[in-house]
């Protein structure tokens, strides 16, 4: 079997890894709040007062919300629960569309009303050739 | 209990196998990028941008997979006070922080395109960049360090360190918001990536795999000829 020596040293690197483990744990989770990248509407509904740093907004684009006018976009960003309304002026990325995802950066006016600065399209995990695409929405 | 690993007997099948790896690389290369490049789809929503994943993806897992490694033979190397695991560990981790660096700049690229930024500190950006910080801590602390026993210990600890980040990386994207997309590819449940852009990323990953390998024979080659110069017959 292994020697006196070999165990405590293996006893030792499991008591770092565990400490280690604890408090990165415990470190990440309260830092929670600044660990995500955005907020979802129903997190806006919630919170008990408005913020009025920036902060970003996300979730899908509601279906048939999208409004283009001369100088500015306005949309509502859903997640299925809350909704929250959107302006931006200015260009948005390729990738923005209704029913994908999106992240918007900005400030809040009131719980229902953002003013975004910044507009990220958030890509999702699909990956498929645009006949398989065709073909799904033929189903 | 690890008397098998004699410099010499390694010598010998690790001085020949880096022609044979250097030509499967080439094949598999060949194919893989072939098939990333031209025969692949475009995606239905990203078209085109869709081709730099093939890298992206790949060098992501082989730099992740390289740190767990390097730390599970530092770990082992402490443990059981074996030269040979700190050196395969020294050998591996060049290409691990290569291709960190390849799978963040080629996330660079696609995000401006698809998110409209090119850099997020978003979670799963974020300890990406702190696994290459991590990298660069360890290679550094070998250049730094003359003394054996001083650099093995040292190293040790950073791997130790650093691989907490390693799960982080993984599940950042399930446990906070990110604007990074979640996994395709799931091993209990259905894929969702076609099987037409499943095959080129495979195979892409099996090239990179064997750069890797091939990197590491080679450093690892140089490291058993500088214990033969000393006139050391054992490690």
């Amino acid at each position: 079997m292994y020697g006196r020596k070999v165990k405590l040293r293996f006893l030792f690197v499991t008591l770092i890894l565990v400490t280690l483990i604890l408090t990165v744990f415990l470190v990440l989770k309260s830092l929670e709040e600044n660990v995500v990248y955005f907020q979802s509407p129903t997190e806006i509904k919630t919170l008990s007062e408005l913020d009025t740093n920036k902060i970003r907004v996300g979730g899908m684009v509601k279906k048939n919300s999208v409004n283009v006018s001369s100088d500015e976009v306005n949309f509502i960003i859903t997640d299925f629960k809350n909704e929250i309304n959107v302006s931006y002026s200015g260009a948005v990325p390729n990738l923005f569309a209704e029913e994908k995802g999106v992240v918007a950066e900005g400030f809040l006016k009131d719980r229902n009303f953002f003013s975004a600065t910044k507009i990220l399209a958030k890509h999702d995990e699909n990956y498929m050739p645009p006949e398989v695409k065709e073909a799904l929405e033929e189903q | 209990m690890f008397k098998i690993l004699e410099p010499n007997k390694i010598f010998q099948i690790t001085s020949k196998a880096p022609k044979y790896i250097l030509f499967l690389f080439v094949v598999v290369l060949t194919v893989g990028l072939t098939e990333a490049l031209i025969l692949s789809p475009e995606d239905y929503k990203q078209s085109d941008a869709v081709r730099i994943m093939y890298v992206h993806v790949p060098s992501a897992w082989i730099s992740l997979g390289i740190f767990s490694s390097i730390t599970l033979l530092s770990i082992s190397g402490f443990i059981f006070k074996n030269k040979n695991f700190f050196l395969m560990s020294k050998s591996l981790a060049p290409s691990g922080f290569v291709f960190n660096i390849i799978a963040l700049v080629t996330g660079a690229i696609w995000g401006k395109p698809t998110w409209g930024t090119w850099w997020a500190w978003d979670a799963r950006v974020t300890s990406m960049l702190i696994l290459a910080l991590f990298f660069a801590m360890y290679l550094i602390a070998w250049r730094i360090y003359e003394k054996e026993e001083k650099v093995f210990k040292i190293t040790t600890f950073i791997t130790v360190v650093g691989i907490i980040n390693v799960p982080i990386t993984k599940y950042s994207v399930e446990w906070w918001n990110t604007l990074h997309q979640p996994a395709s590819i799931n091993i209990l449940t259905k894929s969702s990536i076609h099987s037409s852009m499943l095959f080129p990323l495979l195979l892409m990953t099996a090239a990179f795999a064997l750069f890797s390998l091939l990197i590491f024979l080679m450093k690892y080659n140089t490291e058993l000829i500088k214990i033969k110069n000393k006139g050391l017959d054992r490690l």
